[in-house]
């Protein structure tokens, strides 16, 4: 067949380009391994030991012993003291600090007060509750000022009074597939999908560009190759790519940050695939409308910052607009994040995440269509 | 037999520049045709339309009996092109290229290995067969892309300005394969913006702003000039060429060394006495013969233009 010939003829060579490559060959192993390795530790969404500072003006027994309870958390690091709120405005302002405890000079009689509050509920209460303290916040990071925030109902009886039972919460929650909070569990996967859309839409959407910029399409064009045969000729090697950078970031999550497999290697192999299919198709289109390398870096950059933004890889889905949503729902990596999340984390099968895989593949038929038109073998 | 090539009222533009103008063109098989002109003069776009790569805007292109652009896949497989840049993969050995486009053309198996063999003899690349084709000198590179574009032993090879980056030793040599090929009954479509190389063709177009003005046989083109050339050697020939340049019969004046290389429109009978006779050459001792016209003399006398 000589179909099966030409292609595998272009194959072949893209491999032994690659291995020549040493650079390129270096970067499919080592761009995941070490962006696996800094992030899996790196990003961490419970955030411990904040910078704080304090302005203590009540100077007593209980303002001390509210400071020690706070730090005792370990959430907030307490580094300076302030003799006045301008001053830890300040602090905050330079950046020295993130947020600052500020404690009234009635800190003592607030305290009694709010004590005898919750002492004599129900029994009429001469004057309302008031908080004790307050807290000056630095709010334009907002996942440190929610944090801080979380601080805001400390209870106080126990602080005050020595260890007693804490209050029952009104809801127990049961945390599935990851009873121990730790965020490597949901960033592997999601790096999984982070990295694939950045290596395969670079690779192919340059793979093409480079032949065109080098001169090579224009003997290539004059051959009998079909445009179809020399998109998947090219295509293919990276399939492979991608399932070897597939094996280094699920492999190495196991290994270093206990990230459990819970579904089948088939499903994940499965799913992985078709999100492959999906993003070398986005980068066929890609090569098909740049003209030089940097163009087609330029687009994949585009197509990158979306996909990590937007897919639910760093910000739950849910909390975006709808709009933001629709967009987020054309791009196949959020689609792949469901799939290897669902897989990975929760067991599921395809089968049970069967929209998203049919989106990949749908969008993997619609984009090599769309690329093998877009490929016309002329020069004009 | 039927050309070749045949084509007619050939038009192609980019945006307002107009890069091929009318042209029509009739090449016989079997033969070597040059397309002889400056840069831009419109050679590479006339190979490109004439290899289905580019659409013309008018006029109709039948090429080995195929009709193009509509039938230019069935074309790809009869015809051979070496482009004007190399354009086989630099990061490939000479024996994997070569490998590379066998299999493109169709050619596996044993006939792979055998004709791949073949040409690295014939193109005396067997030495090289292991080296990056980066590497190698312009001479080599260019046997090697002749041989990668005969690899599927085409009737119809274009060269575009095949040895524009190769010295006039191994251009020699090139051509001696070129005329091997010819004798084994390829045709041959050949640009170029050197003369001698021209004159090794058998037949020739020259072309200057996208315009065909002449073609040919090298020896009927200087024949059918219309001018005769007169060699001028003697004292001040920088003023002379400026006096005679303001002659109506005078079609170009050129020096070459010690000499003026003049030509005379050949409604002048006798170039000599008649340039004895004019003003400018009165009371100088020239020394003045006629001498055989060469490709470059036709270039001038029918572009009008610059030489080249």
């Amino acid at each position: 067949m000589s179909i099966l010939t030409r292609i595998s003829a272009i194959t072949f060579k893209e491999f032994r380009q690659l291995s020549r490559d040493k650079l390129t060959f270096g970067m499919v192993v080592m761009l995941p391994l070490i962006q696996l390795l800094l992030f899996g530790y790196a990003i961490n969404t419970n955030v411990r030991h904040i910078p704080v500072g304090v302005f203590d003006d009540a100077h007593s027994y209980a303002s001390r012993s509210i400071i020690a309870a706070v730090s005792a958390t370990q959430v907030v690091e307490f580094v300076g003291s302030y003799a006045s709120v301008f001053a830890a405005e300040q602090a905050i302002t330079n950046g020295e600090v993130r947020a600052v405890l500020v404690l009234p000079h009635d800190l003592d009689q607030r305290l009694a007060q709010s004590q005898s509050a919750t002492g004599n509920l129900g029994a009429g209460g001469d004057m309302p509750p008031r908080a004790v303290g307050q807290w000056l916040v630095d709010g334009s990071d907002n996942i440190v000022a929610s944090t801080v925030r979380g601080l805001r109902s400390m209870p106080l009886a126990e602080l005050a009074r020595g260890a007693s039972l804490p209050p029952a919460p009104t809801f127990e929650v049961v945390q599935y597939f990851n009873p121990e909070q730790r965020t490597a569990v949901n960033i592997v996967p999601g790096l999984l999908a982070i990295i694939l859309t950045m290596t395969m839409i670079l690779f192919t959407s340059t793979a093409i560009v480079r032949e065109r910029e080098r001169g090579n399409l224009e003997l290539l064009i004059t051959t009998p190759v079909h445009s179809l045969e020399l998109m998947l000729g090219k295509i293919i090697p990276y399939v492979l790519i991608g399932l070897v950078q597939m094996s280094i970031i699920l492999g190495l999550g196991y290994l270093i940050f206990r990230v459990p497999i819970n579904g089948a290697i088939s499903q994940i192999v499965l799913g992985t695939l078709l999100f492959i299919a999906a993003s070398l198709t986005l980068g066929l289109i890609i090569s098909t409308v740049a003209r030089t390398q940097l163009q087609a870096m330029q687009m994949t950059v585009f197509i990158l910052l979306p996909s990590i933004l937007l897919s639910g890889f760093m910000f739950p889905f849910e909390g975006m607009p709808k709009a933001a949503q629709w967009i987020a729902e054309v791009l196949p990596t959020t689609h792949f994040l469901r799939i290897i999340r669902g897989v990975v984390l929760r067991g599921a099968s395809i089968d049970n995440v069967q929209a998203d895989a049919l989106f990949l593949v749908g969008f993997t038929v619609v984009g090599l269509m769309v690329a093998t038109l877009k490929f016309r073998k002329r020069l004009d | 037999m039927e050309p070749a090539i045949a084509a007619s009222g050939l038009t192609r533009r980019f945006g307002a520049l107009v890069a091929v103008d009318n042209l029509d063109l009739q090449i016989p098989r079997g033969s070597i045709y040059g397309f002889l002109g400056p840069n831009g003069s419109g050679k590479s776009t006339s190979i490109r339309l004439l290899t289905g790569l580019l659409k013309p805007d008018a006029g109709s292109i039948n090429v080995l009996g195929l009709t193009l652009p509509a039938q230019a896949e069935a074309l790809r497989r009869r015809i051979g092109y070496m482009t004007q840049k190399f354009s086989l993969y630099g990061d490939l050995t000479v024996e994997e290229n070569l490998r590379f486009m066998a299999k493109i053309y169709g050619v596996h198996g044993q006939a792979e290995k055998q004709r791949v063999t073949e040409l690295l003899n014939l193109y005396e690349l067997a030495p090289q067969r292991r080296q990056l084709a980066d590497t190698m000198s312009g001479g080599q590179k260019q046997r090697l892309a002749l041989a990668a574009a005969t690899i599927h032993a085409p009737e119809l090879l274009f060269l575009d300005e095949p040895t524009s980056a190769v010295d006039p030793e191994n251009r020699r040599e090139f051509w001696e394969k070129l005329f091997d090929l010819s004798e084994a009954g390829t045709t041959i479509l050949v640009s170029s913006h050197y003369m001698d190389e021209a004159e090794r063709c058998h037949g020739l177009a020259i072309l200057a702003n996208g315009r065909k003005r002449a073609d040919g046989s090298p020896q009927q083109l200087m024949d059918d000039m219309g001018a005769n050339v007169v060699e001028i050697g003697g004292p001040g020939l920088r003023n002379l060429k400026q006096e005679l340049l303001r002659l109506p019969e005078i079609i170009s004046v050129a020096q070459q060394g010690i000499r003026l290389r003049v030509l005379v429109d050949d409604a002048v009978a006798q170039p000599v006495t008649w340039l004895q006779q004019q003003d400018a050459c009165r009371g100088g001792d020239y020394e003045m013969k006629i001498v055989r016209p060469s490709l470059e003399d036709v270039f001038v006398t029918s572009t009008g233009d610059e030489r080249l």
